[in-house]
């Protein structure tokens, strides 16, 4: 395949070279991203250190059921993924389009459940602040837990979201024809980005809902 | 070659006219104009604060404002000083200009992502503007919790926001400037043939990408806090503030890195152009650029001596603090050998470079000081602490922001400006800045705590030299804009090179193209290959070049 | 990026019902109790050899060039530098009594 169809940038000299800074440019902000959430997991930590049984106790209050089911959903997710860039390098634009889509789906059900265990913490006030309630002698240290437990989760929703536009976006531009296996690098982006969020997930996961299981 | 610029060639000011060609511009040239503009801006805001505060400390009581707004005053002086001037000044205005021409590209890998970054920074300081306006914060520039995660009654959510907002155009500076410094130098250029501007500004980036994302993720959390009440932060519900200064610092102390590193890189171009040699042990100064970007990020918790940390862990930090001005020390000394047997010319861009090597030298000296704990017990929160970042921020950053601006004045505008007042003015700067800052010295050994309107009478003679100074120092500043702003139009107009420097962006047109250069530059030289020997070539400015 | 690497749909299938398993396990061993310390290891082990499989394979790291895993690396250590240090501070502080336990 010729190179003189592959169009770049002005500032580039080819289009390799257009496609290497993008996925180095994308690597360098997943850094940042591993900082930003880095911040929360060693708050998480510190008290973690601090207040053990509280902490336990508290995360035996999640229910784990929707929290492995999540954690499934967005491991397949993963896979469809990979998939979509898979399909993408190879030119084949149908399968591309599904992969996005059933992605779209997995990340959409992921965070309905999401949006069911928040209800649920609500109900069980187990939100902090005015209304939060957690027998004693744990409540303030179990308080300290659900604020971390809805940062975390709270913000990895976020990049969810914001995952969910790329990747709508992504959806929209393959049903135009605007990748080919000559070019599609913001499929591979975006493939690094939900790839990141899962990661946060697989560390969210084991600290917030298993904690505490053993006792 | 010098080729005068004038007459109607099409550079970057008049590719396009009006003012969507300039806010829908993706020329890293314009977008370093822009940066310029709103960072003076800031600046001069974050001096207007400084203004009322010294005169405020002119008398020992509490007399010209209140306590609580003394507060918000030296709270917006720091936010507007350090995240609205000092952190994207060099990078953002001289990095941004400079990058790809001194690299041999045609603009940065990122163009669009770089205007972003600047619709960033001022949506971000939009939003303090109107915090300020709405009556400011009164927590220090510190935002210390419980206090601002619970108590205060200021615009701190406002101001936070603003804050994390703009830390994302530090992050997509940071990042443009990586990818586009490993990708897309010239042929030949290899890394050791970049000039040290570029080092200082990698190492700058490191900073940017991996420090700016944790205030931005604590100042979240002072929000959440805030808004929701949840109680990581404080004392009382079993929070721990230590968390925040942890958080808080493990950012802002790489941060005085990210203020110092660029103007050590236009101190080495001046310093090599001026002394007409190559800087000496030049592998020297580009590690220990990385090494400072490195060291920097292990050092943090020195500001938290005093806070009921370990004192375990206070020993470490003290240790890697001592460690960390070894790099800034080596830069120090290899700039001193640079100069030694040099052939030393005293244009203004030079007076700036040489005042930042004794003003630094004293400000990182200082800092020793303040990293040995026992001194440190008695000095914290005092004005000594002040006096040194003063002089490593102003006496360092901003008189190389200031150097580096004339340097590189004519090749950005095409036009000279007038050496006689450029001179003048950076002697008024010395001056005022000395007669300002060395007394906070003095003051902080005998006790006068920071951040305190009011102080015993015995404080009164140096605080009215401080302020006395200040005034001085805002004369100083003030004569650069006037004649920068007038050589605009009446300037001389600049050759291609004016300073016979070396380095690629000394090879193109004053006012480059839009694309930088007429023809890829191919690079078969080292950095800085002065011979020494046209001491006679370079001419004082305000003189005809020579064609 | 590379634009051909080995990694076929066979291999994300493999990656992908290994993630499954060690979800499995660590879910498992859960409720196993080995003591406060113990659990921990296990599971953070278990989540670091997740997070490797998606970062090798998903992600493409294995076949990416060393500059890239430069980054990733120093992502990583740059967050452990942050960890460590802090908690040198919190695991060495003097108990003082608090408020609560």
């Amino acid at each position: 395949m010729s190179d003189s169809r592959l169009v770049h940038a002005h500032q580039f000299d080819d289009a390799e070279q257009q496609r290497d800074a993008a996925s180095l440019g994308m690597w360098i902000f997943l850094a940042t991203e591993v900082m930003f959430f880095g911040g929360m997991f060693l708050g998480y930590t510190i008290y973690r250190s601090m207040y053990a049984e509280a902490f336990a106790a508290a995360s035996n209050r999640i229910d784990l059921i929707p929290g492995v089911i999540n954690t499934t959903i967005l491991i397949l997710s993963s896979f469809t993924m990979a998939s979509a860039v898979y399909h993408a390098a190879l030119g084949r634009g149908r399968a591309l389009q599904i992969s996005l889509l059933l992605t779209i789906v997995l990340g959409a059900a992921f965070l309905g459940i999401k949006l069911y265990e928040y209800h649920e913490k609500f109900e069980e006030l187990l939100v902090p602040g005015a209304l939060f309630s957690f027998p004693a002698p744990f409540s303030a240290a179990a308080e300290i837990f659900f604020s971390f437990y809805f940062a975390m989760t709270g913000m990895h929703a976020v990049h969810m979201i914001i995952g969910f536009g790329l990747l709508a976006k992504l959806l929209f531009d393959a049903r135009r024809g605007r990748y080919s296996a000559g070019y599609y690098t913001p499929v591979e982006l975006v493939g690094l980005y939900w790839h990141f969020v899962d990661i946060v997930w697989i560390f969210l996961f084991p600290l917030l809902y298993l904690l505490g299981r053993h006792l | 070659m010098n080729i005068p610029s004038a007459g109607p060639r099409r550079h970057y000011l008049n590719a396009g006219y009006g003012v969507r060609s300039w806010l829908l511009t993706t020329d890293h040239k314009r977008i370093a104009w822009l940066y310029l503009l709103s960072i003076t801006f800031f600046f001069v805001i974050g001096g207007a604060f400084a203004t009322l505060m010294r005169i405020e400390l002119l008398t020992p009581q509490g007399d010209l404002v209140q306590a609580e707004t003394y507060n918000r005053l030296f709270t917006m002086h720091g936010v507007t000083m350090i995240f609205f001037f000092l952190i994207p000044s060099i990078p953002a205005v001289l990095g941004n200009f400079l990058v790809p021409l001194m690299i041999g590209a045609r603009d940065l890998a990122f163009p669009r992502l770089n205007l972003a970054s600047w619709y960033v920074f001022i949506l971000g300081g939009a939003f303090t503007l109107i915090a300020a306006a709405a009556g400011g914060v009164d927590t220090g520039w510190t935002f210390y919790t419980p206090y601002s995660s619970r108590y205060s009654n200021s615009q701190v959510v406002l101001t936070v926001v603003g804050i994390f907002i703009t830390g994302f155009s530090s992050i997509l500076t940071g990042l443009n400037f990586l990818v586009t410094i490993h990708k897309m130098r010239a042929p030949g250029m290899t890394w050791f043939r970049l000039p040290l501007f570029i080092w200082s500004h990698y190492a700058t980036s490191i900073i940017f990408i991996l420090g700016t994302p944790v205030i931005a993720i604590t100042l979240v959390l002072v929000g959440l806090e805030r808004i929701f009440s949840l109680g990581i932060f404080d004392p009382a519900r079993g929070g721990d503030p230590l968390l925040f200064q942890h958080l808080f610092w493990f950012y802002s102390h790489p941060a005085v890195y990210i203020m110092i590193l660029p103007a050590m890189g236009v101190v080495s171009e001046v310093i090599a152009c001026f002394a007409r040699k190559r800087i000496f042990g030049y592998s020297f100064v580009a590690f220990a650029s990385l090494a400072i970007a490195v060291l920097g990020f292990l050092v943090w918790a020195h500001h938290m001596f005093v806070s009921g940390q370990s004192v375990y862990a206070s020993m470490v930090f003290s240790l890697l603090s001592f460690f960390v001005a070894i790099p800034s020390a080596i830069k120090v000394f290899n700039w001193t050998a640079t100069l030694y047997k040099g052939s030393i010319a005293f244009d203004a861009p030079m007076l700036y470079a040489l005042g930042f090597i004794g003003l630094f030298t004293i400000g990182g000296l200082t800092g020793l000081f303040l990293a040995t704990l026992g001194i440190d017990v008695h000095v914290h929160d005092t004005y000594f602490v002040i006096a040194h970042f003063h002089y490593i921020m102003v006496g360092g950053a901003v008189m190389g922001y200031l150097g580096g601006i004339h340097f590189w004045w004519p090749k950005m505008t095409g036009r000279t400006y007038p050496e006689g007042w450029a001179k003048l003015a950076a002697l008024i700067v010395f001056v005022g800045f000395n007669l300002t800052f060395f007394p906070q010295f003095i003051l902080g050994y005998l006790g006068m705590p920071r951040r305190y309107h009011a102080y015993p009478p015995e404080f009164q003679v140096l605080n009215v030299m401080s302020t006395a100074g200040a005034s001085v120092l805002a004369l100083g500043y003030l004569i650069p804009i006037i004649y920068l702003t007038w050589s605009l139009r009446y300037g001389r107009i600049a050759g291609t090179n004016p300073w016979m420097a070396k380095g690629l962006e000394w090879e193109t047109h004053s006012q480059p193209h839009s694309a930088n250069f007429d023809a890829q530059p191919i690079v078969r030289e080292e950095a800085y290959a002065y011979s020494g020997e046209e001491r006679g070539d370079l001419q004082p400015l305000g003189k005809p070049v020579d064609v | 990026m590379t634009s051909a690497h080995a990694i076929t749909l066979k291999t994300y299938g493999a990656v992908f019902t290994a993630l499954l398993l060690l979800t499995a396990l660590t879910t498992g061993v859960a409720f196993l109790d080995l003591g406060s310390y113990f659990n921990t290891v296990i599971a953070l082990t278990i989540a670091c050899a997740k997070a490797t499989l998606v970062l090798l394979y998903f992600m493409h790291l294995r076949y990416s060039r060393p500059l890239t895993w430069v980054i990733a690396g120093a992502g990583l250590f740059w967050f452990l530098i942050m960890m460590s240090l802090t908690m040198s501070d919190v695991l060495t502080r003097e108990t003082v009594t608090g408020l609560i336990r």
